[in-house]
């Protein structure tokens, strides 16, 4: 908005006295950032951008809201909706659990948002609507098109990860838009929303271009109260952005897998945030084989940190931007990683937890939907909480439902159904499945493809149908055991889930996004329609029009043929008559 | 829509005036004549009798100033909204400064000091009233953007659009938080200036006010090096291209609908500093701020430079919120058309202290409001009137059409109110009006892109048209070739 006149303001008014004592200087946030590191066992590397910005003060209260380092869009969201815990996930590509091992954070394919709502919020639904549409406005996302035929409210799969008091479920609301794009225009309003911006510190990395010219792209935002200190008497509110990207080095650098921060973000660190009090890279180090090290990091790292991240010993270099020695030698760092000599791939380590999911069956009218899921630790059994969410086009056939493990039935200890009602409402069906050691468990269940009105496709529908990816949340049993840490002290990407105990840790997995096509109509057909009785009706009025107005009359010999005028030439030419 | 409204008005002014005339001819001309002229009402009360002045002000004229004749006034006046209340002392009269004929108090009072005739009273008296309620200008100012443009002066387009709120945003600019860690106690400073204004002004509309804080926020032009002054200078030109790229980092207000006011205090690089706002004649502006029309205000607060240059950065620095305050508070004030420059010299205003404004102050704005409610209520309801005549067969349903009655109701009890003189609850109806109306506007079932338009049906039986109309033109051009002939030759026949 440009103001097209602009005027010098002479000051008339008589001021009042001077600056007050420093009131509610103490309430400080604090910022903290993170870049995670770790090359995948398939050659891919993976970076994990961490922002935490931390804010003491309540945000419910209050009529006045002064924000420091907390965005102010956010800030009022929270606060003029009720919003108790927000986590907005957008997403391309698809996380390759099963080639890339568990991710810090995983999201589907396309658009996610679950929120938890005060108790306080009397309608729910107005707000998540409000709410929805109000994100969608700062993301520029079609978050809009969140409405009852794909929100759903899951009983046991989405706990609150910050402060809670009470789970009433009621307050929960969870909804996935697979077929949402994500791209540079949802990626400038996230980064706008970091107090440095895109001007110094780790987020000088963020640049569009690199970013979505990757196997795997997926941003997000999570907004939860959590305990100020540990002995939790007051709250604060915790904002974390996390962006994560995976860049295909193998395929694309002649099978070598060296790589460095310049190859990834064509940028280097040259200073950091000056705002930020918390400012580090990790680099997974973790020797694969335990006998020796085969890859070496340049430069070299302030420091190594030694952690048990998802039951899993590693080893990661910690270069703390914030300390004076990094930047003395040299005035940029880039951070490099070579492998010492080529490393055979066969031995690729399988996460303990994984799935896949496909749809089965042939024609357009019925078809099947199946999960399966393993289980690869050796000796422990463990449950999972399936949730599936499938639109109501697609009518599914409870009784239908078979889950087999090991070749025998497996009944789930939980089950939570609820059915679709046409144009309003999925389906959702949460079940509690445990799954034995060493194992596979297949879940199918049929359905049938319900025929649309001719408005309801949207464009392109021979494109297909998207069903969102189900929701896996388990809590894996650990290999080694645990020691309980420090949230504050810990790195970022170990602390967004709250760990329960020392032997197991919780794992959230999304399968694929699925695509099923339904019986299309032809869409030009009604034209066509038209066009031919049109043209039926006009041809059949054209014949009777000439009939009943046509007038017949005699025609009066003309003068000949061309044989007659030939015959003339001819005669003209002896000199005789013509005819 | 202007005329209606604001001729009548002045009209009828004039006519209240006449019995003052008499009044005054009568020659009433005690120690103080009290007169209490209800503002647009057309029959006015002289109130000595039953007050009775003699009694109760004998004291009155040996008060020393003004103010404190204000204040003991002030119990017997009236305290409606939209009412003015008139004091004319003596010529020899003490209680009015040497040189000052006209005192405005801070409440709905005025006190005029009499002589050079009845006419020259009689004007002053008018000058009076449009000051404290409205003026031509005023109302023009409020419907600016119904006026074409050549009729208004540059100023007109500069106060706030009404609305039913507003949100007020103070923002701190630090674009180089590497050299200067800000600090600003802007809660204190809400509390303490900002809140007894917006108290008052809550009459008007709701009012939210938050704060902000951005780093490396940078104005979109770089100044001028000044070799003499050794400063930087942002000259009047280029200050229309400062908001751009600031403007996109403010974020928008997504949880509201209601105009957002910013107030921006930017707090210069270390590498610009210190910068000096210019002019249009090139001498520096003492308060280092500027405001734009219908946005807020941009104020420039210089760091001062550390006395050696080693001194270890970033240099921490306290803004002076008073300074600050006072400097956005006067632009507050500007912004909602409450200037007080075009006032002539032997007038004296009283400053309206802590609460910002004065009661007549208010008023002056809530007959601005009204009468823009008004005819934004009419501009809606004769688009949507004009939506309708265009797309025939548009469906109204029920709601949407009591809101339109709803709507033209409440503009009506506007207008009548306004007429009668009643502001607060003229209003309130125009208000509830712009509700309604809007609420009816902007009805998802109006969206004309819902209707189809009937091109487009022409266009499907097209098909059908095209083959029939060619024998039918086949046919005309037969009977025209044939009549053509039959003229020619019309001895052929035979």
């Amino acid at each position: 908005m440009a103001a097209a006149v602009l005027l010098l303001l002479l000051l008339t008014a008589a001021g009042p006295g001077p600056g007050q004592a420093d009131a509610g200087r103490e309430r400080r946030g604090a910022l903290r950032e993170e870049l995670l590191l770790s090359p995948l066992p398939t050659g891919d590397v993976a970076a994990t951008f961490q922002f935490r910005t931390r804010w003491d003060a309540d945000l419910q209260r209050g009529a006045v809201s002064h924000y420091r380092l907390f965005p102010k869009a956010l800030g009022r969201l929270v606060a003029a909706l009720g919003v108790r815990e927000l986590h907005l996930a957008l997403t391309q590509g698809f996380w390759r659990t099963r080639y890339w091992g568990q991710p810090p954070l995983q999201a589907p394919a396309g658009a996610e948002l679950w929120v938890w709502f005060q108790p306080t919020v009397t309608d729910v639904d107005k707000a998540w609507k409000e709410l929805s549409n109000i994100l969608s406005g700062i993301f520029c996302a079609s978050l809009n098109f969140i409405d009852s035929t794909n929100t759903v409210i899951p009983t046991a799969s989405f706990k609150p990860l910050g402060l809670a008091n009470g789970t009433d479920h009621h307050l929960l609301r969870y909804a996935v838009l697979p077929r949402e794009v994500v791209c540079t225009e949802n990626l400038t309003p996230w980064k706008k929303l970091l107090p440095c911006g895109s001007k110094a510190g780790l987020a000088v990395l963020l640049k569009a271009e690199r970013l979505f010219h990757s196997s795997y792209h997926s941003q997000a935002v999570h907004i939860r109260p959590i305990c100020r200190d540990a002995s939790c008497l007051a709250m604060s509110w915790e904002l974390r952005q996390t962006l994560t990207v995976v860049f295909d080095f193998f395929s694309s650098g002649q099978g070598k897998k060296d790589w460095s921060l310049f190859k990834m973000f064509s940028r280097t660190l040259t200073d950091t945030c000056p705002l930020a009090s918390q400012s580090k890279v990790y680099v997974d180090i973790s020797p694969k084989n335990k006998e020796k090290e085969l890859l070496e990091v340049s430069p070299p790292p302030t420091s190594v940190h030694e952690a048990i991240v998802q039951g899993d010993r590693r080893t990661y270099a910690v270069y703390d931007l914030l300390s004076p020695s990094l930047f003395n030698t040299s005035r940029s760092l880039n951070v490099q990683l070579k492998w010492k000599r080529p490393q055979d791939s066969s031995e690729m380590p399988i996460p303990t937890l994984h799935a896949q999911r496909y749809v089965g069956g042939y024609g357009l009218q019925t078809g099947e939907i199946c999960t399966l899921i393993y289980n690869t630790h050796p000796y422990r059994a463990f449950p999972v909480i399936l949730l599936e969410t499938v639109p109501w086009y697609l009518r599914l056939y409870v009784h239908t439902l078979t889950i087999i493990t090991k070749g025998k039935e497996n009944k789930p200890s939980y089950i939570h159904y609820q059915p679709a009602q046409d144009r309003s409402r999925p389906h959702l069906l949460e079940m509690l499945i445990q799954l034995p050691a060493n194992s596979v468990t297949k879940i199918t269940i049929q359905f049938e493809r319900a025929l649309l009105k001719w408005t309801e496709y949207p464009p392109d529908p021979n494109h297909g149908f998207y069903v969102g990816s189900s929701v896996l949340s388990a809590l894996v049993p650990s290999v080694t055991a645990m020691k309980d840490m420090d949230v504050e002290q810990s790195p970022l990407f170990t602390s967004l889930f709250p760990s329960s105990d020392g032997s197991s840790y919780f794992v959230r997995l999304y399968t694929e996004p699925l695509l099923v096509n339904l019986p299309t109509p032809d869409f030009s057909m009604p034209y066509n329609v038209i066009c031919l009785t049109c043209t039926v009706v006009a041809v059949c009025y054209g014949s009777f029009y000439n009939l009943l107005t046509r007038t017949f009359h005699v025609e009066e010999p003309s003068r000949g043929g061309l044989a007659k005028r030939l015959a003339n030439v001819i005669r003209k030419f002896r000199g005789v008559p013509p005819l | 829509m202007r005329c209606a409204i604001a001729a009548p008005r002045l009209r009828r002014r004039q006519h209240w005036l006449q019995p003052l005339h008499e009044v005054l001819e009568q020659g009433i001309a005690g120690e103080l004549l009290f007169l209490r002229l209800a503002q647009q009402r057309t029959r006015f009360a002289l109130c000595q009798s039953k007050t009775g002045i003699g009694v109760k002000f004998p004291t009155l004229a040996v008060l020393p100033s003004s103010p404190e004749a204000d204040a003991a006034l002030y119990p017997l006046q009236d305290t409606t909204l939209g009412s003015l209340t008139m004091y004319v002392v003596p010529e020899t009269s003490s209680v009015l400064p040497q040189g000052i004929s006209v005192y405005v108090g801070k409440h709905r009072s005025a006190l005029l000091r009499a002589g050079g005739g009845l006419a020259a009273l009689q004007a002053r008296l008018r000058e009076v009233t449009q000051l404290m309620s409205f003026t031509a200008a005023s109302i023009a100012a409020a419907l600016s953007d119904r006026v074409p443009d050549g009729q208004l002066g540059p100023d007109a387009r500069r106060n706030l659009k009404s609305s039913l709120g507003y949100e007020i945003t103070f923002s701190l600019l630090n674009p180089d938080p590497k050299s200067h860690t800000v600090d600003w106690d802007i809660e204190g400073a809400v509390n303490r200036f900002v809140k007894p204004v917006l108290d008052k002004l809550s009459l008007v509309a709701n009012f939210s006010v938050d704060s902000q804080i951005l780093y490396y926020a940078v104005l979109g032009v770089t100044p001028r090096y000044d070799k003499e002054s050794s400063s930087f200078l942002l000259s009047a030109h280029s200050l229309p291209h400062v908001i751009n790229p600031v403007e996109a980092r403010l974020g928008s207000s997504a949880a509201s609908l209601y105009p957002v006011l910013n107030f921006l205090l930017y707090v210069p690089e270390r590498s610009h500093s210190p910068l000096y706002i210019q002019d249009k004649d090139g001498a520096p502006v003492s308060t280092n701020a500027f405001h734009s029309p219908r946005w807020g205000g941009i104020m420039v607060y210089n760091v001062e430079a550390p006395a050696s240059p080693q001194a270890s950065l970033p240099v921490h620095v306290d803004v002076d919120m008073a300074r600050v305050m006072e400097v956005f508070l006067a632009q507050l004030r500007l912004l909602f058309g409450l200037s007080r420059e075009e006032v002539p010299p032997e007038f004296l205003l009283e400053s309206p202290g802590n609460e910002g404004l004065a009661d007549w102050e208010l008023d002056h704005l809530l007959w601005a409001h009204t009468v823009e409610n008004i005819a934004t209520v009419s501009t809606t309801l004769t688009s949507l009137a004009q939506l309708l005549d265009k797309i025939g067969n548009i469906v109204i349903k029920d709601d949407v059409a009591s809101e339109v009655y709803q709507a033209v109701a409440s503009v009506q009890s506007a207008v009548t109110e306004l007429s009668l003189g009643h502001l607060l609850a003229a209003f309130q109806a125009s208000k509830e009006a712009v509700t309604c109306s809007e609420r009816a506007f902007f009805d998802p079932s109006l969206l004309h892109l819902l209707y189809f338009p009937d091109d487009q049906k022409f266009a499907i039986y097209i098909p059908l048209f095209l083959p029939m109309a060619v024998p039918i033109l086949l046919s005309l051009a037969k009977i025209v070739r044939e009549t053509r002939l039959r003229k020619k030759e019309p001895t052929k026949i035979d």
